[in-house]
């Protein structure tokens, strides 16, 4: 019996959450008694899978099949399903990326397994019973789910757990798969990455703006704040539906959710669906000329005034700081 | 083009929501339905394939008892042709992508959409389970779709940009903002709905996988501590010793 754990990498450098999905495992796999087991797929150096033995992991079977260099659905699916079997896998843990959310329907299906995505506690595991929480309602609820399957598929939130380090050594084990062509019904024709910017949904800090700035033009100081701190940028809905800056920055209800552990909003009031997509960020900075916006009942930080008088001397404040 | 949209009911993204029968159900008085705002891009991006409905036709989709009817009819008003309803409560995901499947199975359709996740529940798990079900490739949170002939070329979210991928049809597509602009029904489109086909079907047996126990409200956070704008080395200062976020 193990907990299996499908890692995911840049460019073969593990992803941060990828540690935070071992530590997960590894308190599963505590609470059940087994191992935990990871999953790599692609091109990740022995060195690089090496470190998740300081996060719980005791074996990491490592596929580099040059069929598998870039994303197919199907095929991951198939031989992430095959290592599950292999290892025996009760429990089988994702991070809820965008490539997991179209893989791990698939192998969940494959096993018929109950698949809770978005996991945002640690299961509570009994004799006869699997019950996890996570959001619902867009964040505006909270779900305990009990999955009756023998084999569980959870995804959990990037930056939901902190990941723990422990003692241990990870075994690698190079596997090599038996890939069917059918399983190759898509190919990937091209990967375009926006290289300046930290990617919105691993963000650590999040700085976000909305119609209180009046147009595209100034974002230059968003985007000059966000650099400062190495954060993502990101916007309300009526910003993104206005074309002001690109679907991939709207956070809400209806655009990403996000967990940062810092979320500066400026210049957006808080209507209800923008505040579901970001509530459970760990600290909120609010910045809106406006008292009595929404956004400050949740706010843990506010300052009412002039963004365009704010913003600059928030930048100037930090460059102070980060000078000392 | 034959397609087939996947359609959720789900509360208004406005409601107010609370629950009942001791916090396992979500209290639905007085809350007001509306299509799920992804399977709404998803049915405008069909439309725009089809040509509204010139080359072929798109068949709508729910799982639900007869409160959905008036989702469906909505759908038919923007330009759906037909509509079925399999009549029973969506007990999981599972249960559903089963329903649908049995429905769609032998069927042909050359592409089925479904929007990215449903505004209630939240899974996003339908159009991986659809796939892997009736054997054909899945794409989830879907950008940008392009059919030629029988090739889709397809705009996948993923972190930091984009990815591109082709596929021949059939595909299932989990859609996403970008892939269409939502339509609106007009007058017509109301009136003529009235007399499309809306078909109720039997369920078929499946066992739910999951089960919800119980709902709970989120924490409730603190309240705001409030800064001049003249003292931002102060929130800086929290920000970096209380805090610890920067």
């Amino acid at each position: 019996m193990s907990v299996l754990i499908y890692i995911e990498n840049t460019d073969g450098v593990l992803k941060k959450s990828a540690f935070e999905a071992a530590s997960y495992g590894k308190e599963i796999a505590d609470s059940l008694q087994c191992d935990t087991v990871a999953v790599s797929i692609g091109n990740v150096t022995t060195h690089e899978l090496e470190k998740l033995g300081n996060y719980g992991v005791k074996k990491v079977i490592n596929i580099t099949n040059d069929d598998l260099k870039t994303f197919v659905n199907q095929a991951y699916a198939a031989v992430i399903t095959d290592v599950a079997t292999k290892e025996n896998a009760q429990v089988i843990i994702f991070t809820n990326s965008f490539t997991a959310k179209g893989l791990a329907p698939r192998v969940a299906s494959k096993l018929k397994a109950g698949f809770v995505s978005g996991a945002i506690s640690i299961p509570v595991i009994t004799e006869n019973s699997f019950q996890v929480k996570r959001t619902a309602f867009s964040n505006k609820a909270i779900a305990t789910v009990s999955i009756q399957s023998d084999i569980k598929v959870i995804t959990i939130n990037p930056n939901a757990f902190a990941a723990k380090e422990v003692e241990g050594h990870a075994e690698i084990v190079n596997f090599e798969p038996s890939l069917e062509s059918k399983d190759f019904g898509t190919m990937v024709k091209e990967i375009i990455r926006n290289t300046d910017k930290i990617s919105l949904p691993d963000a650590e800090i999040v700085i976000s703006a909305g119609r209180g700035l009046k147009g595209p033009e100034n974002w230059g100081m968003i985007e000059e704040l966000a650099q400062l701190l190495e954060a993502a940028t990101a916007c309300s809905k009526p910003v993104s539906d206005a074309g002001w800056r690109p679907h991939s920055e709207h956070v809400g209800q209806t655009g990403i959710v996000i967990s940062p552990n810092l979320y500066i909003a400026i210049g957006i009031s808080g209507a209800i669906q923008h505040l579901a997509g970001v509530s459970s960020s760990k600290t909120i900075v609010v910045i809106n000329k406006d008292p009595e916006a929404p956004f400050f009942k949740v706010a843990d930080y506010g300052i009412v005034g002039d963004a365009f008088v704010i913003v600059p001397k928030l930048i100037a404040a930090i460059k102070a700081h980060q000078g000392n | 083009m034959k397609i087939l949209v996947c359609i959720s009911n789900v509360p208004d993204t406005t409601s107010k929501i609370t629950f009942t029968d001791n916090n396992t159900a979500f209290n639905n008085q007085g809350v007001q339905y509306i299509i799920n705002p992804y399977d709404e891009l998803a049915l405008s991006k069909a439309i725009d394939l089809t040509n509204s409905g010139a080359n072929g036709s798109i068949t709508v989709i729910t799982v639900g008892d007869s409160s959905t009817e008036a989702t469906l009819r909505k759908a038919l008003a923007i330009g759906a042709d037909n509509a079925v309803r399999i009549d029973s409560r969506p007990l999981d995901a599972w249960y559903v992508a089963n329903q649908i499947v049995e429905y769609a199975k032998d069927k042909n359709f050359d592409l089925i959409l479904t929007g990215r996740e449903s505004i209630d529940y939240n899974g996003g798990q339908l159009a991986g389970l659809l796939g892997d079900l009736l054997q054909i490739p899945s794409v989830s949170i879907v950008k940008g779709l392009n059919v030629i002939n029988n090739e889709a070329t397809i705009e996948r979210e993923i972190e930091g940009g984009k990815e591109i991928i082709v596929t021949q049809l059939p595909v299932v597509i989990g859609a996403a903002e970008g892939i269409a602009e939502p339509k609106i029904a007009n007058m017509r489109g109301i009136m003529g709905a009235r007399t499309k086909p809306l078909d109720i079907i039997a369920s078929t047996m499946v066992d739910p996988l999951t089960t919800i126990v119980t709902y709970e409200a989120p924490p409730v956070r603190g309240t705001v501590t409030l800064i001049e704008e003249d003292n931002i080395d102060e929130l800086v200062s929290l920000l970096h010793h209380r805090a610890k976020v920067i």
